[in-house]
């Protein structure tokens, strides 16, 4: 199991572990931690997009004289010192200001905004998806260890696991679009739009999370507790639904929040597949010709919703840790 | 260690008996091999183009009697031969790179671990902050600004990839740190180099092993995508991430164009995915056995 980031800190998931958690405390602690991390990825986005050297040159149209390019770095504040950059940079992300796109000469912020709903509505159909195909799987498969059905659904996930999952969008594409012809294949015009894309997604994610719900399930199962449920009398399903999956829901949470990080980033790759109108595809559009505020924006905007979802989750564990007690 | 030296036939005895592990180490074997000696059995030449022959289906048979198993692409060239000339990219991208990840993480998380206090927390925040933005959008990005190509690719990669190794062998290291073999280690009067490397380094390095073997999938499957997109290696450097990208222009006419190459990365993940996990097994004595 892999250890968690201490994003969680000295959370519910280490050192908390049945004792009270102050609530207030626990916030503080939290919006602390998420000012330094957003410190810290601030300060490499910024400093990553000026790997490149000048990002006036690779803008600016090649006939362009030395004199309007000085006044186009001028414009941009590309004169200044790097630290003063920086500076003036944070002092307006902080205020929602993130500068204007090169190319389409509107606050990159509000091309944000626009393609942020898009994103979420995929990313929770994918989540939805894998949760409802991989935890019942999952459950199933421990269940009923080393059988046959085990076999298939342990194979069936590593299957998962090590396809690409833009690979699996285009053979979707050529089963149900290009031969069946009963799904689009491309942008987010209909409803079924959003089928395609999300299955694709939806199985990456089913794949991780049925592997991970199907060990959290076996590690239960021997626990004493379940084996006195079912010496009580009680019945297979009652012990399975009341006694195991609850303990089971924990880690399988915690393994839900880690895996977002894959889902938000299979969704870059995925979403310009199926030209899928998300963040995902505005960041790779505009590395492509190099509109570097948008970037640097879309990038702020994955790790803060990263960290914030990742702080929802940890809410969701005290709720579903009775041990663990607000005070 | 579980691993002793001059005992490879024990390891392979132990390895026979797990059908996982036999069927991820023939994967990976026959990938390696093929990146060697791609060229030498490479029915035809993966660059060679013949526009008369494009588009033609897996099975096609042309006019001097070549036979083409998996078709060829828009330009007529063999797609099974530019497989076997793409698992070059593949094997180098991902043993390089995560080579590279490996040093440099388990170098910042011994030294993190080690060092503790407040250094340890800062070191930490740092990679907290770098792993929150999900590796694959970080690579994008950077490989975006800093211009594609394979050697850039692999250092990108590379200079990406070790934070999880250094969380991973922080870890390890303050757990290794409390045992009783360190303590006696310092009460014999050894300097504090020599516990880092001689006593700690040899017992936290196994979990680098096991998580390099992961990466490797990792780094496969994310020089796919780059590649796919246009932002990691150029033709005519043959790779599957590049086959893929191909592919999709064509995807409603020449299926095999797209199926074939993703098959080659999925078959190839899969083996270092089983590897990995017979590697866990083996190198964790506590687990051994039990699976």
């Amino acid at each position: 199991m892999a250890p968690l980031p201490s994003l969680w800190g000295k959370g519910p998931g280490d050192g908390g572990r049945g004792m009270g958690v102050n609530l207030r405390g626990f916030f503080i602690s939290r919006i602390a931690q998420l000012v330094v991390t957003m410190f810290i990825i601030s300060v490499v986005v910024f400093f990553i997009l000026r790997l490149s050297g000048d990002p006036i040159l690779v803008v600016a149209p090649d006939f362009f004289s030395q004199e309007q390019i000085d006044q186009m770095r001028k414009f941009w504040g590309f004169d200044r010192p790097l630290g003063e950059q920086y500076l003036t940079f944070v002092r307006k992300a902080i205020t929602g200001d993130f500068g204007k796109s090169y190319l389409a000469k509107r606050p990159a912020m509000e091309l944000i905004i626009e393609r942020l709903g898009y994103s979420w509505l995929l990313a929770a159909a994918s989540a939805a998806i894998g949760l409802t195909v991989a935890v019942p799987l999952g459950i199933l498969s421990a269940l009923k260890r080393n059988s046959l059905f085990d076999l298939i659904i342990t194979s069936m996930s590593s299957l998962g696991t090590a396809m690409p999952s833009f690979w699996l969008g285009l053979m979707l594409i050529i089963i149900f679009s290009a031969h069946l012809r009963i799904l689009p294949a491309y942008g987010a015009l209909q409803p079924e739009s959003i089928i395609l894309p999300s299955v694709t997604l939806g199985v990456g994610m089913a794949a991780r999370l049925s592997r991970m719900t199907r060990s959290a399930m076996l590690e239960v199962l021997n626990q004493d507790y379940v084996r006195t449920a079912h010496s009580k009398g009680l019945m297979q399903k009652t012990v399975v639904m009341r006694h195991a999956l609850r303990n089971a829901l924990i880690p399988i949470v915690t393994v839900f929040g880690l895996q977002l990080g894959w889902l938000l980033g299979g969704s870059v790759v995925v979403e310009s597949v199926f030209s899928w109108p998300g963040l995902g595809r505005l960041m790779i559009d505009s590395i492509s010709v190099r509109d570097n505020t948008v970037v640097q924006a879309g990038l702020l905007f994955f790790a803060l919703s990263f960290i914030l979802i990742n702080y929802a989750i940890d809410v969701i564990y005290i709720m579903l840790d009775p041990r663990i007690k607000f005070q | 260690m579980p691993v002793r030296r001059g005992a490879p036939l024990r390891v392979l005895s132990i390895l026979a008996q797990s059908p996982v592990g036999v069927a991820g180490s023939l994967i990976v074997t026959v990938v390696v091999v093929l990146a060697f000696i791609g060229p030498v059995i490479s029915p035809h030449d993966p660059l060679n183009r013949n526009i008369r022959d494009r588009f033609k289906p897996p099975g096609f048979v042309d006019q001097s009697g070549n036979f083409y198993s998996l078709g060829n692409d828009q330009l007529g060239r063999d797609i099974f031969s530019r497989i076997i000339a793409g698992s070059r990219v593949s094997v180098l991208v991902g043993v390089v790179s995560v080579l590279i990840a490996g040093t440099l993480g388990v170098i910042y998380g011994l030294f993190s671990g080690f060092v503790g206090g407040i250094v340890d927390s800062v070191m930490m925040r740092i990679v907290d902050g770098l792993l929150a933005i999900p590796f694959i959008i970080l690579v994008i990005a950077i490989s975006g600004v800093v211009g594609a190509g394979l050697s850039t690719l692999i250092l990108i990669l590379g200079f990406t990839g070790w934070t999880t190794y250094a969380r991973v062998i922080r870890g390890e290291v303050l757990k290794v740190r409390a045992m009783e073999y360190v303590i006696a280690a310092y009460a014999l009067g050894q300097s504090r180099r020599k516990v880092m490397f001689l006593h700690i380094l040899p017992n936290v390095v196994h979990s680098a092993i096991v998580l390099a073997a992961v990466q490797v999938g990792v780094t496969i499957l994310a020089e796919s995508s780059l590649s796919f997109l246009g932002l990691g290696v150029k033709p005519p450097t043959v790779t599957w991430g590049l086959m893929l990208s191909d592919g999709r222009q064509y995807i409603n006419s020449a299926w095999w164009m797209t199926a074939f190459p993703g098959i080659a990365i999925t078959i190839t993940v899969l083996g270092v995915v089983f590897l990995g996990d017979w590697l866990r097994d083996f190198l964790d004595p506590n687990v051994r056995g039990r699976a």
